[in-house]
Order: structure tokens, then C-alpha cells, then sequence
């Protein structure tokens, strides 16, 4: 399998997540489709390591991740808090946090 | 290394401050003593180091000091004085520690504390000997906008009636001054970079660069309307009445006094030794505004219904005068002009703080409610009137001869100008002696019945700016002789000389044609 | 009568010819021995000043002996330097004494210094000693009043700013005492600053005054811009050089400054509303010293006027309009101290006038101004006198029949008011024939006003002294028992009366030759001989006096006739200079200021706040587009990362 093929599995997977964060309100959903993008573009990383034959893309995959765990550590703190004050994981609810 | 005089001098005031600001909440009284302790020992420092100075040096400055600070962009903290940054670092210390005596009362009933009131006025003072004794053009700019700092709270936070109108149009006003200058200022590190190779902000250095004409006028702009904004010019005064209506007369007599004098002092020395052909150029331009804002200013205060704001535009019509004679380029203007800063300072500060008293002891701002003061309160009242009359040059004061220089020195160059801003005097007589008028004459008014003359520490405050007054006015030899191998340093860095008269003098007595060719050959003789 | 004696000797000495004199370079010497003290004469009376103010209450009880003493004291130094300049021959006279450096700005150079030449010390003599009189006149005049010491404290300030004007060495320093006097005229005409007329007159008076010094300012600067000089030698020695042009103007520029201080059209209006002042200040400033400081300043200057024929026509114009002006004012005001004024006004016409006429007027218009210093000074002291007497009160039409009550007030008077009528041999015979005389040597339209204010003079002064001393008493109820002044106001006027006859004959032919080596003198020549000038003027003098004498001897109604001729209700209203003033300048200043005011709030302010306004409103709009929902805000992070994608693709392609 080519560089190419991986690379169009990996902007399919992004144009999932970006559409699961634009249309989902479930904040839980939305998360995880910003999880899946974080992914895509993991797989595109790896992908363009295996080209060049070298592993800074790979190490930067590791980041990537270490980056999503500590994200996913404090959003879904974030999300329960919202969850328990107003009984709803909507992303919609916070807009009255506005002006 | 010698002494290092300004450090010591700009620093003082700053420990000063934070002391104050240490000391429990209670002790406002400690507080004020304090304060008058800190910013009495800055006016003793100056005496010693204005006996030490030397007026006919060679060394364009004295008591130089210089420690690299940001070395990769060629900025250094770099200090020091010539006769026109000596004249204002003197008027400083002389008007903070007569502020604070006159303010002594002023903060007590304010939202913000007592002791930071007086902590502000001396983080004040540390700045404006800062702004008038650096040397490094960046040093110059960290300065001339920290300044805001202080003043913004002492407005905002104890000012009267429309205090947070006045304080937030007053920072707004300063930072867009302070940003074109900004601009400028990076635009001629980079010219002095270009020419030299390494960028510079050191003064010297970047007189003697050789920046191109239309490079010039853009630089020149940028730091002409931070200072016009500061001075105040017409069209850019509308600030400084609100500010100064709105904020304690302590407050108003810093911020006019000291704080406008930076405008014109970075025209006279950064302005026009750095870009003298753009200078040259917008001269006349400025000369014009110059003239519309004596005249304007003056009919404005003539129509003033309050009393602070009537000051603060008879202040717009001096800076008027104080312009004219930096941009009329001539040895008397420009020596009138820094002559003029000195006496302004102490004739509207004096104003002001009689004005003080008088709101302190009636409670009102509108000139209305005042009349007939000088039959309770006489001696207030020849305070007063000695203070207006220095405000409306009356010959025998300092302010005359400073006024004369300037119209003397305009008259050589620009006739026409001269002639008009000489209707000013009248417009002066006519403001300050209807003002006088109505306050102090006639009748004594319902509510000033009760009025009390001036107390000893309010008379400690006023009779030391007054005994100056007219005591420059007679002999102003000391000063004179201070500034004017200054200003024919900036004259031979502007490249301009006085015109000669028509007639050739024929019988001219001896030994004032011998004075005047010394200072010609001086002119001449300086190396550049 | 130290003056009287050291007059009359220069009469002896005066053998030498006196005509045709030019004036002698201007170099003073430096002055030494006796001279070097002259500072003394001006750091006396401002010791006293600064003493008697800066001292407060605690000098209340002889702070004005004090005064009067410092005021005296002057005087005697001042005869001491006479005597001593008359020990020495003509051309050594003038000396100068350095005093400081005081304005050096490199070829700006004005020093401190006093110069005392033949000009100067004639007025130092006449300030000092009718300052002194005035002085003395004052401790009875201010009697109860709770201020005196103040009085005297400015009156000693007025004789020491007179003192500088006139012992100044350069027109810079001038200024400061023309401006110091302005300032003293200022204080003493608001003395009783609780009356709301008196401190508007006293603004009015520095106001226009200050009209005035617009022209000095002037003058002075086209000085340092032609000569490079601002002192009297190095304007005055080069004033023939200087390009006529810039000479006539400087000259006209010294003429608004004269006319400012010597209330001449059109800055006349201030002298009338000056009488706002308390008496001995009108003697002192607005009649003897003060307003003859124009006449000063213009035969100080005379090489300039010399150099410029076109500004010394102006002047004898502005002399002779002013003439009239004052002696029409003075026939119709019904106020005793106005009609002095007014007749002030019309006097130092007559100085003006003659100075105005180049050298063969310089030494009249200050001969006149001498002796009418000594005969006006009287008759205000003698109209002080009448006014203490009857309680304040100042209409003439409440006077009459005070001759009885008053006898050494109507003696005094009387002599003054012969003096200045111009009556042989009194004093204003010698010194106003001159300039009548001289005045039609040179234009005789000019001679022909002068002879008429001649007339007019004797008019209005007989119709004040008729009203005044003669026919039937018009006393109010309140006043009915005038009474004499004390010996110590009487005094003074009796030596002022004693001058007022004695001083023309004095001083004729003496002062041609004293004065001459400073300001030049020419004999005038006439077509008819002098005595037919002199009867012509007596003539006129005894008509107007005649006519006065008839028409007020008898039935003078209490209140002023309401139909009279426009002439009589122009002069009631000053000839309408206030209502000019009101008109062309007061207005129209008060609306421009008015407008200037809503401009500056409305215009640029409103422009400011404006900017401010139109930012916050944007700002306000733009926070809709912050709707909080977190959505939205993910969408237009997808549609900016596509735009920057696409630019990328697009800037690479």
C-alpha cells in the first residue's frame, strides 16, 4: 500500500470528525470526534515517517497523543461539571456564558 | 565613576513611595510627613548639583551616566543633563514638594488612600526627572509613557465630578500620542541602523545622522504629535481641560506644570536636533497653529464658567506661546521658550493652588459662586492677583521676559505671527483681570461670608513660586546663563542662525557689542 | 522750595544762545560719585511698597509716615543729582549706571541700568515732589480710612514704577516701568475694589492700556530686528539710518503705546471711569505724572520721529483730534473730578500735540507738562478738598457759593484754573502760548485748533470754577455745612497753587536751554510776531471765560437739562468712545467668545467624543457576531482554515 492510500483513509477519518463536531451537540460525541481528527492526523504523521524512512513523524505522533490524553483528562472534567450543574452535556448550553 | 546625581535624584522618590506604601492604614499623617521628607531631599540634591554644573562646557551633557541595559537592540539606560533638561528637573523637585504641602488635605475624603495619593506624587516625580534627564531616546519613551501611569490614578481615583471621563480621555489622548511615537521611534532605530549599520537609540549618535529629507517629515510627524498631544497644541487640547477641572489641584498643577512641559521639551530637544530639515519644513505650519492656539485659548478662557478650566486654557494659550518660540528657530525664541516652561510651571501652578483654596473653602468650582473674596480673605486675594499677574506677563516678572524672548525672537522670522500673538497680551489681561474681577471685587457674595484667609502651610506652598516669579523677573541671569548655551547647542544642531539686523550698529557701547560677539563665536566655534 | 531755587538758578546760568540746538549723541558716561547712588531713587519708594505690604497690619500705625518719608526721600536724591548735573557742563550730563545683566539672549542684550540725562531729571523732580505733596495730602485725605496703609504702600509703588519709567536706559526696561505704573493706576483706581463701578473701571483702564502696550511690544521688537538694540544709545544714535518705512512704523507703534498711557483718541475712554479712583490718585496718576508718561516716551524717541515725518504728522493729529475731544467733554460733564479728567485729556493734547511737532515742539510739550503737573495736581487736590468738604459728593450742580466756606480751597483753585487758562503771567500763559505759537509755524490748521481748544479751555474751566465757588448754594440736605480741609491737605495744595503761578515765568527760556542737548530745539518761526499770537489767545480766553462766566453765574438747575443740542448729550456720553468700544469690539468679543465655547465643546470635543462614540457603537455590533455557541464558532474555524488552505494552494500554483 502506497503513502497515498493512508493518507486518504486519514482525511477521511478528519472530515468525520470535523463534521461530527459541527453537527453533534452532544458534548461527549463531539469530543470524541475531535479525538478522531487527533487520530487522522496521527495516521497521516506515520504515514509520511514510513515515506521518509526516518522517525520525527512518529515521535511527533507520540505528542499528539500525550497531547489528547491530558485534553481528554481536563474536557471531560469540564464535561461532567457542566453535566452536574445543568443536567445536560449539550455544547449548546454554555452559550449563555456569552457577552 | 563619579557621583551618580540623577539616579540618586529620580530614585529617591520611588523609595519614598514604596515606604509610604508600607506603612499601616492609619497612619496618613506619618504618610505626609514622609512624603514631604522624600521629595525635599530630590530639591536639595538639584541646588547641589545645579551649583556644580557648568554652563559653558563643551560636553553637551553633564553628570552623565550610562549602563548598557538591552544591548541587542542598542538601548542603554543612559542619563544625564544640559542647561534646558536642568531648568525642568529643577522645576520638578521645586513643584512636588509645594504640591504636596498645598495637597495636604486633598486625598482625605477621596475613594482611593491617603498615603497612595502621595505615593503616586512621588512615583510622579521619580518619572518626570526620568523623562527630562534621559538621554537614550527609548529610555526617553519607557519614561514619557509610565508617567501615565501615576497620573491615570491620581485623576481616576481622586479627582472630583467627572473624574473617570477625564482620567480615561487623558490615557487615551496620551497613548495615541504615545504609539505614533512609538512608530517613529522604531522607524529611526531603524534608519540609525541602516546609516550606521548597528541600530542605535542613543540622542548624540542620532543627531548627527543623515536622514534623508522624506524619511524626515515622517519620523518628525510621528514624535510632533505625541508631544503636540502632551504640550497641548490646538487642535489637540480638549483633554486638558477635563483633566485638569476634574483632578485634585495638586494633580492639575503636576500634570500642567511638569507633565505638558515633556511635550515641549521633546520638541525642542529631540524634534529639532534630530530632524532638522523636517522641522524646518513644518515650521511654518506649526507656527500657525501656534498663533491660533494663543488667541484661541485665551478667548476660550475669557468664556469659562469654572474655575479650573479657565486656568487650564489660559495654560493652552501659553503653550501657544511656548511653541512659537521653539519653531521660530531663533536664539531669543528658543531661550524664552525654555524660560517660559520654568515660569509657567510656577505662575499656573500658583494659580491653581489658589483656586484650591478657594474650592476648599467655598466648595464650589463655578466662578459664579465667588465674589468679593478679598475683603474676608485679603491676603489670598493678593496671592492671587500676584499669581495672575504672572500669568499675564506683567513686566517686572519672570514671566515678561520669557514672554518678550519669545515674541522678540518670533518677530525676526516671522513678523506677521509675532504681531498677532502680540494681541494676546490683551486677550491675558483681559482673562486673568475679569477672572479677578469677579471673584475677588464687588460685594461679598452669599456663601463667601465665611471664607478664611490663607493658613501658614498654604502660604509655605504659594510665596515660594511667587518669591521665584519675581525674583527671576529681576534678575534672570542665573537661568539665562544656564540655558542659553543649550539652546545655541540645538540653534548649530538645527543649523540655524538669527538674522542679522537691518542697520549695522554704529555707536554701540563697548562692552555689550564684546558680549555679543562671545556668544556668536561660541555659536560658530561649537565643534558639531 | 529747594525746585523753585535750583529753577531759578538755571535762569541765571542760562546765558548761552538756546537757538537751534542739535541734540548730542546719546552716549551717557558712566556714572560715578554722587550719581553712582541713583538706584537709591527707585529702591526707596519700593522699599516702602514691599514694607508696607509684605508687613501686613503691623505697620498700620506708621506705615504711611513711612511712605511719605520713603516718597521724600526720593525727592532729595533726586535734587541732590540735579544740583550735581548742573555743576557740569551740557554735553556731560547724561550718565548711565549699570546696575545688572538682565535680559542677555545672545544679540538680545538688555541690561539693568538706569540713565539720568536733562530729560529725565525734570521728571524725576516733578514726580518726586508732586508724589511727595500728593503724599502728604493723602494722611488727611484717607483719614478714616481702614486701608491707608495700603494706599500708600501702592501710591510709593506708582513712584517707583514713574521712577523707572522715565530713569530706564532701554525701551525694554521702560516697559517694565510703564507697565509697573499701569499696575499701580490698576490698584489705586480699584482702591475701593468693593464698589463693582471701581473695579470695572480699574480692568477697564489696564485693558485698554495693554492696547497700548501691544504697540510698545511692537516698537520694540522692529528696534531689535533694525538696530540689534533695544537700549536708548543704540536705537537712538542709528535711528537716522533705519529705513523709513520701518521708522514710521515704529513711530506709529510708540504712538499707540502713548496713546494707551496718556488716554489719547482713540484709547481716551479709560481716564474718565478712572475717576473711579480715590482724589489723590487722580492728582497724582491721571493728571500730573502717570498720563504724560506718552508725551515721555515720544520726546525720548524724538530721533526716531525725526526720521520719520509721516508717524510725526500722525501724532500732531492725534494731539489736536484729542485736543477737542477732551475739551468738548469737559464743557458738558456736570461730575468735577470728570470734567477734569476730560480736561486732562485735552491738555496732554497739547503735549502730544507739540510733540508731534518735531523739535521746535519737544521742549514745549514738556515745559506744559511740567507746569500743568503742577496746576492740574492742584485744582484735583483742590477738587478732593471741595468733595471732603461736601461728603463725597462729586455733581457740580449741588456745589456753588463755596467761595465763603472755602476760602484757601477757592484761592488755590483759582489759581490753578488761571494757570491753565493760560492767563499772563500765570503758568499755563508761557508754557501753552508756545505751543500755540509753534503750532502755527508749522501747519496752520494744527495752530488754528490749538487756538480754538484755547478758548474752549477758558470755557469749561470758568463754567467748573462758576458753578463750583460762585453764585448761590445747591447743597443737599446732607451737606449742608461745608467745611475747610486741614492744614495738612491744604498745605500741599497752597505750594501746588503757589507753582501754578511761579512756574512759567521760572522756567521760560531755562528749560529751552536745559533740555535742548537732549532733545534739540529749533526757535519757531512766525510770519506775525508772538504778541499778536498772545493777544489772539487772551481774546479767545476771555470770550470762553466770559461766556462760562455768564451763563453759569446764575441759575444752574439742579438736574442737567434734557434738551439740549446733540453736541451737549455726545459730550454727556464721552462723544460716544464707550459706546464705539461697547459696539465694535465688546460685542462682537463676547459673541466670538461665546461661540468659540459651544465651538470647542460642540465642535472639536464633540468631533472626539464622536470617534469615541462611533467605536463603542461598532464595537457593539461586532459583539453580536460572539453568539456563544461553540458550534458556530468551530464552523468559522473550519472556513478560515479552508480560506488559508486555499491561499496556500492558490500563492504555490
Amino acid at each position: 500500500m502506497s503513502t497515498t492510500h493512508y493518507l486518504v483513509l486519514s482525511a477521511i477519518l478528519f472530515s468525520l470528525g470535523v463534521l461530527g463536531v459541527l453537527v453533534r451537540r452532544n458534548a461527549l460525541i463531539v469530543f470524541m470526534c475531535v479525538e478522531m481528527m487527533l487520530n487522522a492526523s496521527n495516521l497521516a504523521f506515520v504515514a509520511f515517517a514510513q515515506q521518509n524512512g526516518n522517525l520525527y513523524g512518529q515521535t511527533i505522533a507520540f505528542f499528539v497523543m500525550v497531547v489528547a490524553a491530558a485534553e481528554v483528562v481536563v474536557g471531560l472534567a469540564i464535561i461532567v461539571t457542566i453535566y452536574r450543574t445543568r443536567r445536560s452535556a449539550s455544547v449548546d448550553e454554555p452559550s449563555l456564558l456569552k457577552y | 565613576m563619579s557621583f551618580p546625581w540623577l539616579t540618586t535624584i529620580g530614585v529617591i522618590p520611588l523609595i519614598g513611595a514604596f515606604v509610604i506604601m508600607l506603612l499601616p492604614k492609619a497612619s496618613n499623617e506619618l504618610a505626609k510627613r514622609l512624603a514631604v521628607v522624600f521629595s525635599v531631599i530630590p530639591l536639595i540634591l538639584v541646588i547641589a548639583m545645579a551649583l556644580q554644573f557648568d554652563a559653558d562646557s563643551t560636553a553637551e551633557f553633564q553628570f552623565v551616566e550610562s549602563h548598557s541595559w538591552i544591548r541587542s537592540f542598542g538601548i542603554s539606560y543612559s542619563v544625564g543633563v544640559d542647561g534646558i533638561s536642568l531648568v525642568l528637573i529643577a522645576l520638578s523637585v521645586i513643584l512636588v514638594p509645594l504640591v504636596i504641602l498645598a495637597a495636604w488635605n486633598d486625598a482625605d475624603d477621596a475613594m482611593g488612600s491617603v498615603k497612595g495619593y502621595f505615593a503616586l506624587l512621588l512615583i510622579l516625580e521619580t518619572f518626570m526627572v526620568g523623562v527630562f534627564a534621559a538621554t537614550d531616546v527609548f529610555l526617553f519613551y519607557v519614561f514619557f509613557e509610565a508617567m501615565l501611569i501615576p497620573v491615570y490614578f491620581l485623576i481616576g481615583r481622586y479627582g472630583g465630578p467627572g473624574r473617570q471621563y477625564a482620567a480615561v480621555k487623558f490615557l487615551l489622548y496620551s497613548l495615541v500620542g504615545g504609539l505614533l511615537m512609538l512608530a517613529a521611534l522604531i522607524g529611526l532605530y531603524v534608519v540609525s541602523a541602516q546609516e550606521l549599520g548597528t541600530g542605535t537609540f542613543d540622542f548624540t549618535t542620532l543627531t548627527n545622522l543623515n536622514i534623508d529629507p522624506g524619511t524626515q517629515k515622517l519620523l518628525f510627524l510621528g514624535f510632533f504629535i505625541a508631544f503636540a498631544i502632551k504640550a497641548p497644541l490646538v487642535p489637540f487640547h480638549t483633554w486638558l481641560p477635563d483633566a485638569a477641572a476634574a483632578s485634585t489641584p495638586g494633580t492639575a498643577v503636576l500634570l500642567v506644570g511638569v507633565l505638558d512641559k515633556v511635550g515641549t521639551f521633546g520638541m525642542i530637544k529631540l524634534c529639532l536636533p534630530i530632524f532638522p530639515a523636517a522641522s524646518a519644513f513644518y515650521a511654518p505650519v506649526i507656527i500657525v497653529l501656534c498663533v491660533v492656539g494663543i488667541l484661541y485659548g485665551a478667548l476660550l478662557a475669557i468664556g469659562q464658567t469654572d474655575l479650573k478650566r479657565l486656568i487650564a486654557y489660559t495654560s493652552i494659550s501659553h503653550f501657544g506661546f511656548i511653541g512659537l518660540g521653539i519653531f521660530a528657530m531663533t536664539t531669543q525664541g528658543q531661550s524664552g521658550s525654555t524660560f517660559y516652561m520654568l515660569n509657567h510651571g510656577f505662575s499656573t501652578g500658583a494659580l491653581f493652588l489658589i483656586a484650591g483654596f478657594l474650592m476648599t473653602r467655598r466648595g464650589s468650582r463655578l466662578v459664579a459662586d465667588y465674589g468679593g473674596v478679598y475683603r474676608v480673605a485679603p491676603v489670598l486675594a493678593g496671592l492671587f492677583l500676584i499669581a495672575g499677574l504672572s500669568s499675564l506677563s506683567l513686566p517686572g516678572l519672570s514671566s515678561f521676559v520669557s514672554e518678550f524672548l519669545v515674541l522678540v525672537g518670533t518677530f525676526e522670522k516671522y513678523t506677521v505671527a509675532a504681531v498677532i500673538a502680540t494681541l494676546g497680551i490683551v486677550l491675558a489681561a483681559i482673562y486673568i483681570l475679569y477672572l479677578y474681577q469677579r471673584t475677588m471685587t464687588g460685594p461679598v457674595k452669599a456663601g463667601c461670608e465665611k471664607m478664611t484667609d490663607i493658613k501658614g502651610r498654604e502660604a509655605l506652598a504659594i510665596i515660594p513660586m511667587l518669591v521665584l516669579l519675581v525674583a527671576l523677573g529681576v534678575y534672570p541671569k542665573p537661568v539665562l546663563d544656564v540655558i542659553n548655551p543649550a539652546v545655541d547647542r540645538v540653534m548649530l544642531q538645527t543649523g540655524q542662525r538669527d538674522p542679522e539686523p537691518a542697520v549695522k550698529p554704529l555707536a554701540e557701547s563697548g562692552p555689550a557689542k564684546q558680549e555679543a560677539q562671545r556668544v556668536v563665536g561660541t555659536v560658530e566655534g561649537g565643534a558639531r | 522750595m529747594n525746585l523753585t531755587q535750583t529753577f531759578a538758578s538755571v535762569v541765571a546760568s542760562s546765558q548761552i544762545d538756546a537757538n537751534n540746538i542739535e541734540p548730542t549723541v546719546n552716549n551717557p558716561a558712566v556714572a560715578t560719585g554722587a550719581f553712582s547712588y541713583m538706584w537709591l531713587l527707585l529702591a526707596l519708594p519700593l522699599l516702602g511698597a514691599a514694607l508696607l505690604l509684605i508687613g501686613g497690619k503691623r505697620t498700620d500705625k506708621w506705615g504711611p509716615y513711612f511712605a511719605i518719608a520713603m516718597s521724600c526721600g526720593a525727592f532729595v536724591v533726586g535734587a541732590i543729582m540735579y544740583l550735581k548735573m548742573l555743576g557740569l557742563p551740557a554735553n556731560d550730563r547724561p550718565v548711565n549706571l549699570h546696575i545688572w545683566d538682565w535680559v542677555i539672549v545672545g544679540r538680545f542684550q538688555a541690561p539693568l541700568g538706569m540713565q539720568l540725562d536733562q530729560l529725565s531729571i525734570v521728571f524725576v523732580l516733578l514726580i518726586t515732589f508732586v508724589g511727595s505733596l500728593i503724599h502728604i495730602y493723602s494722611l488727611g485725605y484717607m483719614k478714616h480710612d481702614p486701608e491707608k496703609r495700603k494706599f500708600f504702600a501702592y501710591l510709593n509703588l506708582f513712584v517707583a514704577a514713574m521712577l523707572l519709567l522715565v530713569t530706564a536706559d532701554s525701551y525694554l526696561l521702560l516697559y517694565v516701568g510703564w507697565e509697573g505704573v499701569g499696575l499701580a493706576s490698576y490698584l489705586l483706581i480699584g482702591f475701593w475694589m468693593y464698589k463693582p463701578t471701581a473695579a470695572t473701571a480699574a480692568k477697564k483702564a489696564f485693558v485698554v492700556n495693554r492696547v497700548g502696550d501691544v504697540g510698545l511690544s511692537i516698537a520694540i521688537m522692529l528696534m531689535f530686528v533694525t538696530f540689534g538694540s533695544v537700549t536708548f544709545p543704540g536705537v537712538l544714535n542709528n535711528a537716522a539710518e533705519g529705513n523709513p518705512t520701518t521708522m514710521t512704523w515704529i513711530g506709529l507703534m510708540l504712538l499707540l503705546a502713548a496713546c494707551g498711557k496718556s488716554a489719547q483718541f482713540p484709547l481716551q475712554s479709560w481716564l474718565l471711569d478712572a475717576m473711579e479712583g480715590p482724589t489723590p490718585v487722580s492728582a497724582l496718576i491721571h493728571a500730573a505724572t502717570m498720563v504724560t508718561a506718552g508725551v515721555y516716551l515720544i520726546v525720548r524717541s524724538g530721533p526716531i520721529f525725526d526720521a520719520t515725518p509721516t508717524a510725526r504728522t500722525v501724532v500732531m493729529i492725534v494731539g489736536a483730534i484729542t485736543l477737542m475731544f477732551g475739551a468738548i467733554i469737559g464743557c458738558a460733564k456736570d461730575d468735577i473730578k470728570k470734567a477734569l479728567a476730560g480736561s486732562t485729556m485735552s491738555q496732554i493734547g497739547y503735549m502730544i500735540l507739540a510733540a508731534g511737532l518735531g523739535p521746535v515742539g519737544y521742549v514745549f510739550a514738556i515745559f506744559h507738562l511740567v507746569t500743568h503737573g503742577f496746576f492740574k495736581a492742584n485744582m484735583f487736590l483742590g477738587a478732593g478738598s471741595v468733595m471732603h468738604g461736601m461728603n463725597d459728593q462729586l455733581d457740580m450742580r449741588r456745589f456753588g457759593a463755596l467761595r465763603k466756606v472755602m476760602v484757601i480751597t477757592f484761592i488755590t483753585f483759582s489759581c490753578g484754573w488761571l494757570a491753565i487758562m493760560g492767563v499772563p503771567p500765570f503758568a499755563g500763559f508761557y508754557s501753552k502760548d508756545k505751543i500755540i505759537e509753534a503750532a502755527f509755524g508749522v501747519n496752520w490748521i494744527v495752530g488754528a485748533v490749538a487756538l480754538l481748544g484755547a478758548g474752549i479751555t477758558a470755557f469749561y474751566m470758568t463754567r467748573l470754577w462758576t458753578m463750583t465757588f460762585t453764585g448761590k448754594s445747591r447743597w443737599t440736605e446732607d451737606n449742608k455745612h461745608p467745611h475747610e480741609s486741614s492744614s495738612v491737605m491744604w498745605i500741599p495744595m497752597a505750594i501746588l497753587a503757589f507753582l501754578s503761578v511761579v512756574a512759567g515765568f521760572m522756567l521760560a527760556g531755562a528749560i529751552e536751554t536745559w533740555l535742548a542737548p537732549v532733545t534739540g530745539f529749533e526757535e519757531t518761526e512766525l510770519a506775525v510776531s508772538s504778541l499778536v499770537m498772545e493777544a489772539a489767545s487772551l481774546a479767545l480766553v476771555i470770550i470762553g471765560a466770559t461766556i462760562a462766566y455768564l451763563q453759569y453765574r446764575r441759575d444752574v438747575p439742579l438736574v442737567a437739562p434734557q434738551h439740549v443740542s446733540p453736541l451737549t448729550v455726545a459730550a454727556r456720553h464721552d462723544l460716544y468712545g464707550d459706546a464705539f468700544n461697547e459696539e465694535v469690539f465688546m460685542r462682537p468679543g463676547q459673541w466670538l467668545t461665546r461661540s468659540l465655547v459651544f465651538f470647542d465643546n460642540r465642535g472639536i470635543d464633540g468631533l472626539v467624543n464622536g470617534i469615541a462614540a462611533a467605536l463603542g457603537g461598532l464595537s457593539g455590533r461586532m459583539r453580536r457576531i460572539q453568539t456563544g455557541f461553540a458550534r458556530s464558532y468551530a464552523l468559522s474555524m473550519l472556513g478560515g482554515a479552508v480560506l488559508v488552505i486555499a491561499a496556500l494552494i492558490l500563492v504555490r500554483t
